[in-house]
Order: structure tokens, then C-alpha cells, then sequence
């Protein structure tokens, strides 16, 4: 064996500080980490389309005939909630990853390293974006085959699926922040399941919201952020436009980001 | 008598066949290494604090450039959290460290270009294979596409390991394990390498494959810090040893000065009847002017520089009418060193997280 001599620390060209395009480039190379772990395993893509097959199926069938008088009438009210309930179930699971990381001691290698200190959360999380665009396909195409004709066509199902991958990757970050809370990642999805059931639930996803209690009406109208997600897909695919509840939507996602960055970035770091 | 020093003797000789095997003639060691005043690692008085405990109580060491320097101690000594502290995954509570004159509180990036870490824990993929784990790393160190394989398969190969470079690491033994991990942190080649335990937990084989690739580390020119639990580990690699123990420096030494403080040897003399174990314990303090403790009743254990001295110390017992069922001669454990140099051993230390 035979080791290449090492340059001394003194002939080396250093600098104390990791810019923009560094942290840009590490967050790419470990988002492609992540989707390379992920087409290892393909297991996890029954997983990525059963959930929203089975959800569109489940929903539909339950609650078209008691909601809607029947499936075709129902199917523009559910399609859109579906979609919702799909995309968070899959970001509940977001901190599962980087939870083995850290768990695993990877991340005490990351932090060796001089890479910057965000690109691991942002790959992870970033990565997922492949999990969105097949669940939010497989809707649409369960959509399809059971009836259903957005009446602004393609491309407002293409909008969508990118405006619901937006809030989902935005929401991660509260869930990639539990699971570096909690003392095991079971309990961290526990908590992601307990917070998704009555946010999606309480909301105007499957049923609409003048059948309701008033107080619960509200909660669901003026409370619950996911309403309105959830009446942004309605109108785009429907009218093929976009209103006051879009841009609400859209601020609403990006507070959530600008708190939770730095919130998620302390709790991994205080973690690893 | 049932005495058992002859094949005792023969692995010692066996062990000292091949010593000093690391030690490189004068003229090929780079200038590098002969210039002492370059230090790779300088700490004075680090401390770390969780909740009530202080885990790391006022370590201070420097190591050389170009040396080996292995801290030695048993489970909760503080090691890992020493060593935590260098490699600035974690702040010390007080105290400072340079790596390479560069502190490592306000020039952590700097410090992180310098050093290699491979910890405890194998923090490699499972899922990918060895070349894509190695080109992952190499892309973060800046590396182009290229230059990331190249140096992953240059190190593939270096550690033998080309063969197995495509498949998934699930299929791997755990020393192979080890030394991709060890790879992963080569990387960048880092003029400073810390290695938490490199050889705990592997086969005897592995273990002196991995002891050759540390060896050849520092031949390139490298500084190497590991932490170890074995006596025989340190001796066997380390310029300096550093014993600490309940997060304090219990010794800082050469091997040969630490085992002549300890005895290069020990005694283990069991004695037939447990009633003349204290009788036994004076006549072999006397002859070897050393303090002699017991593991059981029955059994003494004492440090020995000089083995010629068996034969006093027996003949003496003999006239002493103590009759004795065992005798050996064995390597000093770690425990032992421990009992040499604080007074107590090493048990019952709380496991280290």
C-alpha cells in the first residue's frame, strides 16, 4: 500500500467561511444522496403510491353517495382533499430520514466536515419532493379513472401538484423539527399522525363546510390554514384561477418557513 | 507448580519480534515529522459539562505533527467527549484548542478543512455502495464529479477493497466496514486524523490490518489521534500515550516510560491457601519493590520490570513454606495501568454515550 504524501496544514489554501454556493452545492449532493437511498429501496414506492390509491378510493366511495348524492358530483370536492391528505401523510414522515442519520452517526461526520450546516435538513427534505409528485400523480390519475375532468384541464392539475408540493416541503420542516425533538422517531411519527388527523379532518377537505356545527364552521373556515389549500386546488382546477385564499395560502407557508428554518436547524444541531 | 510462563514468554517474544515495526529509518522521514515545533493538536484545560457531571475535567495534551498519539482509558473516561471537542462537533465548556495554530471556536471552518473524523459508530450508507458512499463525501469536500471518483476508486484500492467498490454495504464484514469508514475520512487527505476506537469490536486479523493502515497513515505524513481501551493497542501504535481517567490526564507519556511506570510485565500468583496471601504479598513487594494488589483472596497480582526475578520471588516463597497453584506471567491490562497510576482499577465506570 502505498499513501500519496499529504500536504502539510501550513502550504494549504483555507477560508473560515461556507458561502452560498457551497451551501447550494451540498444541499444538491445530499439531495442526491437521499434519492439514491431512496431508488435502492423500491419498496418504499408501493408505499408512495398504495396511500393515495387506496385514500382516493376509501374517500370516494365512503362519503360520495352521503356528501355529494353520488361519485361524479363528489369527485371535484374530494380529488383536491385527497390530494392534501396524501402530500402531509408524506411529510409527517419527512424527520424519519435525517432521524437515522442522526441516530446513526452520520451526522456527527456532517458536522466535521466543512459543509454547510443546513444542506443536510435542505437535501433530506428537498429529496421528498420526488414522494409529492408521484403521490399527487397518482391522485390525479386515480381521479381520471374513476370520472373525474378538472374543468381547467392539464395544466392546472400540473399547477396543483406544484403549488401542493410547495406547502408540503414548507410543512416538512415543522415535522423534520418534531423529530428532532423527540426522544425516538416512533414517537416523532405519533405526533405527525396526531397533528395531521384533525388538521385535515377539521378542514373543508371532504366535506363542505355549510354542513357544519357553526363554531366548528369557524374553525374550519377561518382557523384551520388547510381550508384554505385546499380551496386554492378546488379553484384552480375548476375556474382555472387564482384568488385571495392563494396568496394567503402562499405567505401562510412561507412564515412557517422562516420560523421553522431556524428552529429545525438548532434542534438537529443540538441533536447530533 | 503449575507453571504456565513458557507460552506466556513466547507470545511476548512473538510481540516483540516485529517491535518497533512503525518506526521509520531517519531518512525517509519527512522534514515534516523531525520538526516538533509544528503542533498538530495543542488543548489546555478543556472542560465539558453535562448536567452535574464533568465528563472532561481539565484536559490539556499537544501532539506533534507527523506522530501518533492514542488516549488511552476505560468506558466514561471522557474519550469520545474529548475527542468530540476537537474534531468541533461539540464546544468545550472551558478551555482552548489549535489545530494547526488555528482555534477552533473562531476558525471552526478552517479546522474542519484539516481534519478527518471516524467515529464510533460506522457512519457510512448501508443502502450505497462503498464507491458511492466515498464519491458522496468527495463531492462535499468541493471535488468535482471526477475527482471524486478517482479519489474514491485511488482509496478503494488502498484499502483493498476495489473488488467489493459496486456493491451494496450490507454485504460487508465489519472490518471491511471499518476501514471504508476509515476511507471516507481520507478523503480530502486531512493532515490530521481522529480515529474513536478504530479497532474495537473487530476480529484480530482486521484489528492488525487496520493497526498497518494507521501506521501507513502517519508514513505519508499525517497526525493521528485515537482513543483506545487497550493497553496493548496504544503500545503497540502510539509515540505518546495519554491516560485519562473520570475526565482527567492520569498520565501523559512514551509507551516505554508509561510501562516502566507500570511494569512491562505482570504477575499473577495464586497461592493454595488464601491464608498466606497477605505473607506472600510482602515477601513479593520486598523482592520486586513494587505494591502488589489482589484480584481474589487467593490471587496476587504485581507490576514486574524483570522477569529473571521470578526465580527469587519463588525461590524465597518456597523457603517461606507457601505453597502456590498457580503462576503467570501476562501482559499488564489496562485495568492494571489504572491500578498503577490512581490507585483503583478500572470497573464499574458508567458506560460512555
Amino acid at each position: 500500500m502505498t499513501y500519496t504524501t499529504i500536504i502539510p496544514a501550513a502550504e494549504r489554501k483555507l477560508k473560515n467561511r461556507i458561502g452560498v454556493g457551497t451551501t447550494i452545492r451540498n444541499t444538491c449532493t445530499l439531495a442526491y444522496r437521499a434519492l439514491l437511498k431512496m431508488f435502492k429501496n423500491p419498496e418504499i414506492f408501493v408505499d408512495f403510491v398504495v396511500l393515495p390509491v387506496m385514500f382516493t378510493l376509501l374517500f370516494t366511495f365512503l362519503f360520495g353517495g352521503a356528501i355529494s348524492g353520488n361519485i361524479p358530483n363528489y369527485l371535484p370536492i374530494v380529488i383536491p382533499g385527497v390530494l392534501l391528505m396524501t402530500s402531509f401523510t408524506n411529510c409527517t414522515t419527512a424527520g424519519t430520514k435525517l432521524r437515522e442519520d442522526v441516530d446513526k452517526g452520520t451526522t456527527s461526520r456532517f458536522k466535521s466536515m466543512p459543509i454547510s450546516r443546513i444542506a443536510p435538513l435542505a437535501g433530506s427534505l428537498t429529496a421528498d419532493l420526488v414522494r409529492y409528485v408521484i403521490g399527487g400523480t397518482t391522485v390525479f390519475v386515480m381521479g381520471y379513472i374513476l370520472g373525474y375532468r378538472p374543468e381547467a384541464g392539464i395544466p392546472a392539475v400540473i399547477f396543483s401538484i406544484l403549488f401542493m408540493m410547495l406547502v408540503a416541503w414548507c410543512l416538512s420542516w415543522v415535522f423534520a423539527f418534531i423529530s428532532m425533538c423527540t426522544k425516538t422517531i416512533a414517537t416523532a411519527s405519533g405526533i405527525g399522525v396526531i397533528v395531521m388527523f384533525p388538521l385535515v379532518f377539521l378542514s373543508n377537505a371532504f366535506v363542505p363546510a355549510e354542513t357544519l356545527p357553526s363554531w366548528l364552521q369557524y374553525f374550519v373556515l377561518h382557523i384551520n390554514p388547510l381550508s384554505s389549500v385546499v380551496t386554492v386546488v378546488r379553484q384552480i382546477l375548476t375556474y382555472g384561477t387564482i384568488g385571495a385564499d392563494f396568496w394567503f395560502a402562499l405567505f401562510g407557508t412561507l412564515a412557517i418557513l422562516i420560523v421553522f428554518i431556524p428552529l429545525t436547524l438548532i434542534a438537529y444541531n443540538r441533536k447530533a | 507448580m503449575n507453571l504456565h510462563e513458557k507460552p506466556n514468554f513466547m507470545l511476548n517474544e512473538i510481540n516483540k519480534m516485529d517491535w518497533p515495526p512503525y518506526r521509520i529509518p531517519e531518512s525517509e522521514v519527512d522534514p515534516i515529522m523531525k520538526n516538533n515545533a509544528i503542533l498538530a493538536v495543542e488543548a489546555h484545560g478543556l472542560v465539558k459539562i453535562f448536567g452535574d457531571t464533568r465528563a472532561v475535567d481539565g484536559v490539556s495534551l499537544s501532539i506533534p505533527a507527523g506522530s501518533i498519539c492514542a488516549v488511552l482509558g476505560p468506558n466514561g473516561a471522557g474519550k469520545t467527549t474529548t475527542i468530540n471537542m476537537l474534531a468541533t462537533l461539540s464546544k468545550p465548556d472551558a478551555g482552548n484548542v489549535k489545530i494547526f495554530g488555528h482555534d477552533i471556536v473562531s476558525e471552526t471552518q478552517i479546522v474542519r478543512q484539516l481534519i478527518g473524523l471516524t467515529g464510533q459508530f460506522a457512519s457510512i450508507d448501508e443502502d450505497l455502495t462503498a464507491l458511492e458512499n466515498l464519491m458522496i463525501f468527495g463531492r462535499l469536500y468541493g471535488y468535482s464529479r471526477e475527482d471524486s471518483k478517482r479519489k474514491a476508486n485511488e482509496l478503494l484500492e488502498e484499502f483493498g477493497l476495489s473488488d467489493v467498490a459496486n456493491r451494496a454495504l450490507s454485504m460487508f464484514s465489519g472490518g471491511m466496514r471499518r476501514r471504508l469508514d476509515l476511507a471516507v475520512s481520507l478523503i480530502h487527505q486531512p493532515p490530521l486524523i481522529f480515529l474513536d476506537e478504530p479497532t474495537t469490536g473487530l476480529d484480530p486479523r482486521s484489528r492488525t490490518q487496520m493497526w498497518q493502515t494507521i501506521r501507513n497513515l502517519v508514513k505519508g505524513g499525517s497526525t493521528v489521534l485515537l482513543t483506545t481501551q487497550y493497553l496493548d493497542e496504544a503500545d503497540q501504535l502510539a509515540d505518546n500515550i495519554v491516560v485519562i481517567d473520570k475526565g482527567r490526564v492520569v498520565a501523559n507519556d512514551t509507551p516505554d516510560g508509561l510501562k516502566r511506570s507500570v511494569g512491562s510485565s505482570s504477575l499473577h500468583l495464586t497461592v493454595k491457601d488464601a491464608n498466606n496471601a497477605a505473607n506472600a504479598a510482602q515477601i513479593i513487594e520486598r523482592i520486586l519493590d513494587v505494591k502488589v494488589h489482589f484480584a481474589k483472596a487467593s490471587e496476587l497480582i504485581a507490576p514486574m520490570d524483570n522477569i529473571d526475578k521470578l526465580t527469587d520471588v519463588l525461590t524465597t516463597l518456597k523457603d517461606a513454606g507457601i505453597a502456590l497453584s498457580g503462576v503467570n506471567i501476562l501482559q499488564p491490562t489496562l485495568d492494571e495501568v489504572f491500578f498503577a497510576l490512581t490507585g483503583e482499577g478500572s470497573k464499574d465506570k458508567t458506560e460512555e454515550n
